[in-house]
């Protein structure tokens, strides 16, 4: 159990996918302009990463692994993954069609989110229990650091910034600046 | 060589064939559910599309779905009786006797000496009643203003209130 939330914790925040890995920066960029699209987005990657995560990895060792096809990874978990997206945008514009015209293309873009994928490759190999913790792990990481963010950015609109910085300059400095202060994370382990 | 081929392609394909068929199967299940579309946007296409939420739904489409699901027709304040008369006949029910939802008496004012020109109020008005540039002092015109207070919560300085038209 210990180890499960060592692998929890150690997923989320000392090896943040996004800060200190540096996968999907792209819709982390993205939907973080607005808490209206950061919240559901992140909640929304968490699902996928979950799933995903659980179902690639069953995949991996019972079929994969025994036939000797792991060379087939992975294009088997983006098939998994993308399947998963299509579930979960499928129930968004269910429960909430508003949400689902709100988050538009970044939703069934979560499929080509790199965080996705790398998190169901490096636990791959993996029990399925230990996968599931990552997986979670990985996702409350990335919903965190994405609403975190998002409450930055909302302020930066506000501030007065050197015309060269404006925009995009500044948004990637505050991201770099936060994942300095999450390389403090490294020392609790 | 073909054995070595197969293999992947078949493991591969069933794969996709699953989840695949998962997708479809939920997809049915839901579209079961979920009362037929084409309705839906019909009512749809009869509200005002101004997202004011006075209705208590947040937006006309949730609105529409909720009225083929049997909510009363009279709740739509920017529309008023018009809507209300073009409701009950598209779903042929018998003129309810509800009272039809009062429009809103009142329009929305910025307070000049408090607006800092941040053009957030702009995005948020749905019926395009509020005039200005970003940095530059904004205001709303008031025989557009609906009263919908879209505007008064983005504002970071709280400086729209609403007040009886003058």
């Amino acid at each position: 159990m210990t180890d499960l939330f060592v692998l929890f914790v150690g997923a989320a925040l000392v090896s943040n996918f996004v800060l200190v890995q540096l996968l999907g920066l792209c819709p982390f960029m993205g939907t973080s302009n607005r808490m209206e699209t950061a919240v559901p987005m992140g909640i929304a990657t968490i699902c996928v990463i979950t799933i995903s995560t659980v179902v690639s990895n069953a995949l991996n060792q019972f079929v994969l692994v025994p036939l000797d096809l792991e060379f087939l990874r992975i294009i088997t978990f983006i098939v998994v993954i993308a399947a998963v997206v299509q579930l979960v945008e499928r129930y968004v514009r269910f429960a909430s069609p508003l949400l689902h015209q709100l988050l538009g293309l970044y939703l069934p873009l979560i499929t080509s989110n790199c965080a996705v994928l790398g998190v169901a490759l490096s636990v791959a190999d993996l029990p399925l229990a230990n996968a599931l913790a990552v997986g979670v792990g990985a996702g409350v990481g990335f919903c965190l650091v994405l609403v975190l963010f998002a409450g930055l950015r909302v302020n930066l609109n506000h501030s007065s910034v050197p015309q060269a910085f404006q925009g995009a300059p500044i948004a990637l400095i505050t991201v770099g600046l936060i994942a300095l202060a999450f390389a403090g994370f490294r020392g609790i382990f | 060589m073909i054995q070595a081929l197969t293999i992947p392609v078949l493991v591969l394909g069933t794969t996709g064939f699953l989840l695949a068929a998962v997708v479809v199967a939920l997809d049915a299940i839901v579209a079961s559910r979920i009362p037929s579309d084409d309705l839906v946007s019909a009512v749809d296409d009869l509200l005002p599309q101004t997202q004011c939420a006075q209705c208590g739904y947040p937006g006309c489409r949730p609105y529409a779905n909720a009225v083929v699901n049997g909510e009363s027709t009279a709740l739509c304040v920017p529309g008023g009786e018009e809507t209300h008369q073009a409701l009950t006949k598209l779903l042929d029910r018998p003129e309810d006797n509800a009272t039809l939802a009062e429009p809103l008496e009142l329009t929305a004012r910025i307070q000049e000496e408090e607006c800092v020109g941040c053009g957030l109020c702009l995005d948020a008005c749905p019926v395009d009643a509020i005039i200005g540039a970003p940095q530059f002092l904004h205001t709303i015109l008031e025989s557009h203003c609906t009263g919908c207070e879209l505007c008064v919560s983005p504002c970071p300085v709280s400086c729209i209130e609403l007040v009886e038209p003058s």
